[in-house]
């Protein structure tokens, strides 16, 4: 087994600065009690004004009175962490975030498929670079050793045991992550270097400094197993991005919104999965007030696709969409994203040949975007389904995935449908007369027909509506408590158009439309 | 002197100016209509493509459908994707597939009437769609023209279907076809009122008769 070891010397602070819209301003990250603020970590800008690490937050102030300030959050380190896990997860099948700052990666299982190691470590660098870390990488046939190589030069590669072991000898005690800060204790004791410490009698070292040490020279020169607790991809994406400040508008949520969705993406191609829905939670401050429980503490934005996808510049467009039409209630202090169901992800198949350029919109994109805006029940295609009734032997069908059956072969019927059948008066039609009397149904006559009109029964019908054909008889639905008995005819008005109406049965009168044959 | 014949040549060729009363070279690179006796009436030989198409008709159901199935029963046939935007009735889904629609690529998008406008131009733009039916019932001049330019920048087929009281505005539609009663049957014809590329022909499309 060969071991890559990913050292990153500035977790903390590239996790908060990769967040920010301008990272290179002073910024500095605080810990500590409330009266003892120290700076835990500086980024450049703030170093060149004289900050260091474990300055007095008084101090700092008094050499540089303007930088942004950041509570140092162990838990938000180790998340990070976790997210570097599962970015790592991609390039090996062996990952290991057990000891804090750093990666290990078993690379030599992924030489086949990704190249030797330098290609494999320019690749590490390239997306480490992209996704806004510092990094040290070296490479040796233990986990440790690569750890202490790591920490020695960026870039060291030792990928033969013999010369590691020769390599490891000259390394000083103070250097080799030696357990509970023994190395400074050894080097104070005239102990230089590993060779040495491993020159020094087994048993008086165990007996003065604990087994702990022996195991870990033991484990470093690949003496004895190494057991790590390996890296583990969960299956949901849960990441949270603390603004430090409280927003009140949609636009400056959408520079950590567009780092959220780029996490997610990262996330999505490692497990080379997709996104079908997941949620945008913006939360609130919490304040408790007087007799109201603080119960919605947050803002929730569903993001529902019919497809999964995981492009970017979609996902943030569609993203943006849905959270510019939610009204924000109350200042939002952090956005959190949660997908709870990634579904195998398929890339549509495109045909070399196509004729359609490809700068242009694919359907699904724009698909979203109509959902986006008119609602997510807007887009449908409609296909035939079994039963006789025509209101009910059509569907709307959502998503791409349900296959359209052909129709059972039936009479003619009209393209265009009418929602529910309205009543139909038209000079010359056989029994409008009846329709004297007020129809059932009072609405739609207007919109169904713009010259319907009603007649008495003695009016002229000078170029009248006439039937073309029928009746057809339908009748069924007596199983679902919607029984319909109707004859059917086509019926011509006399403007031309073909209706599609029924009446009840054995009757010519009372005639209700339900389509037009367009 | 030269420069200005090479510039009338040019405005000829791309059918911006027609010489009067000459139907001189025209590409017929229209999209076939699907009826013989209208492609014959049509400057171009069919629909004009990446263009508007307007149907004017005195009420629903006169057979604006019919007019457009053959096309729409060819585009979704080859894979192509029609959407109806706001289609003011549901489309029986059993009579447009026994149309020959495929209706795996007949996509219907509602929308309230203030976003039918949006939704049209946008299914226009797009470029995912072969053919876009919209209904722009409160359209105005500067509207269709929106929709017109959409509809080029997509390169797709549009086709506008509005009241026919319409007809009497201008309207910067490629084509516009109004639906009128005919002298000898009562069936509705359709005439052209206006076509880019040559003079409207005063021959009404009878369908059904070809």
């Amino acid at each position: 087994m060969l071991w890559a070891c990913v050292l990153l010397p500035q977790l903390a602070l590239d996790a908060v600065l990769r967040r920010r819209p301008d990272p290179e301003a002073p910024l500095a990250l605080v810990g500590g009690p409330a009266q003892l603020r120290t700076l835990h970590a500086v980024n450049a800008a703030a170093a060149a004004a004289g900050l260091a690490p474990g300055m007095r937050l008084v101090a700092a102030h008094a050499l540089l009175r303007d930088f942004a300030m950041v509570e140092h959050d162990e838990a938000v380190e180790a998340r990070v962490q976790r997210f570097l896990a599962a970015w790592a997860y991609r390039h090996s099948s062996l990952v290991s975030a057990q000891w804090p700052g750093c990666l290990l990666l078993e690379v030599r299982g992924s030489f086949s498929l990704l190249g030797p190691w330098p290609r494999i470590e320019a690749r590490l660098r390239g997306e480490l670079d992209a996704l806004g870390f510092r990094h040290r990488i070296a490479l040796a046939p233990t986990p440790r050793a690569a750890r202490v190589f790591a920490g020695l030069r960026d870039g060291l590669a030792i990928p033969h045991a013999a010369t590691m072991a020769t390599q490891l000898d000259q390394v000083p005690v103070r250097r080799a992550c030696l357990p509970d800060g023994l190395g400074t204790r050894l080097q104070r004791m005239g102990i230089a270097d590993l060779r040495s410490l491993r020159g020094l009698p087994r048993d008086a070292l165990r007996r003065r400094f604990g087994l702990p040490l022996l195991e870990h020279l033991d484990r470093l020169y690949g003496q004895a197993d190494d057991p790590l607790a390996y890296y583990q991809p969960p299956d949901h994406f849960d990441a949270r991005v603390e603004l430090g400040y409280e927003v009140e508008s949609h636009t400056a949520l959408l520079f950590p919104l567009r780092r959220l969705i780029g996490d997610l993406c990262t996330f999505l191609s490692i497990r080379d999965g997709g996104v079908q829905r997941f949620v945008l939670r913006l939360e609130h401050e919490r304040v408790a007030r007087q007799g109201v429980a603080d119960g919605a503490a947050h803002t929730d934005v569903e993001v529902g696709l019919l497809a999964a996808e995981r492009g970017q510049a979609m996902l943030f467009e569609l993203a943006r969409s849905r959270l510019e039409r939610v009204e924000i209630p109350a200042p939002v202090v952090a956005l959190r994203l949660l997908a709870r169901q990634l579904p195998p992800f398929v890339p549509a198949a495109r045909d070399l040949f196509d004729t359609r350029s490809q700068q242009q919109l694919p359907w699904p994109q724009l698909r979203e975007r109509l959902r986006a805006r008119l609602g997510d029940e807007a887009v449908y295609r409609v296909a035939p389904a079994g039963d006789p009734r025509p209101e009910r032997a059509w569907r709307k069908v959502e998503g791409d995935a349900a296959r359209i059956e052909a129709a059972p072969p039936r009479p003619p019927r009209p393209l265009w449908l009418l929602p529910r059948p309205v009543p139909f008066v038209e000079p010359g039609l056989p029994g409008c007369a009846r329709l004297a009397d007020p129809p059932t149904a009072d609405m739609g006559i207007g919109a169904g027909s713009p010259r319907a009109r009603a007649v008495g029964p003695g009016s002229p019908a000078r170029r009248g509506a006439r039937i073309l054909s029928g009746p057809e008889r339908l009748e069924s639905g007596w199983w679902d408590d919607a029984d319909t008995r109707r004859d059917y005819y086509v019926l011509e008005t006399a403007q031309g158009q073909r209706a599609w109406a029924f009446a009840p049965p054995g009757e010519l009168g009372g005639w209700m439309l339900h389509g037009w044959f367009a | 002197m030269a420069a200005s014949v090479v510039a009338l040549e040019s405005l000829l060729a791309a059918r911006t100016l027609w010489h009067a009363g000459r139907r001189a070279a025209i590409a017929a690179d229209g999209m076939p209509t699907g009826h013989a006796a209208l492609d014959a009436l049509l400057p171009q030989g069919g629909w004009p493509r990446r263009a508007l198409t307007e149907l004017l008709l005195p009420a629903d159901g006169v057979g604006e459908l019919s007019l457009l199935l053959p096309t729409l029963a060819r585009l979704t046939g080859e894979g192509g994707t029609v959407a109806l935007v706001a289609p003011p009735y549901i489309p029986y889904a059993p009579a447009w597939q026994a149309a020959g629609v495929d209706l795996a690529g007949l996509q219907v998008i509602e929308a309230a009437s203030r976003d039918a406008l949006w939704a049209f131009e946008q299914c226009l733009r797009s470029g995912a769609c072969a053919a876009v039916l919209g209904w722009p019932a409160q359209a105005d001049a500067a509207a269709l023209r929106r929709l017109q330019v959409a509809a080029d920048s997509g390169a797709c087929l549009g086709f506008a279907l509005r009241d026919r009281k319409h007809a009497v505005n201008a309207s910067p539609a490629a084509l516009r076809l109004e639906c009128v009663r005919g002298t000898l049957s009562q069936r509705p014809v359709w005439q052209v009122r206006k076509c880019r590329g040559g003079p409207a022909p005063a021959q009404a499309f009878v369908p059904g008769a070809a």
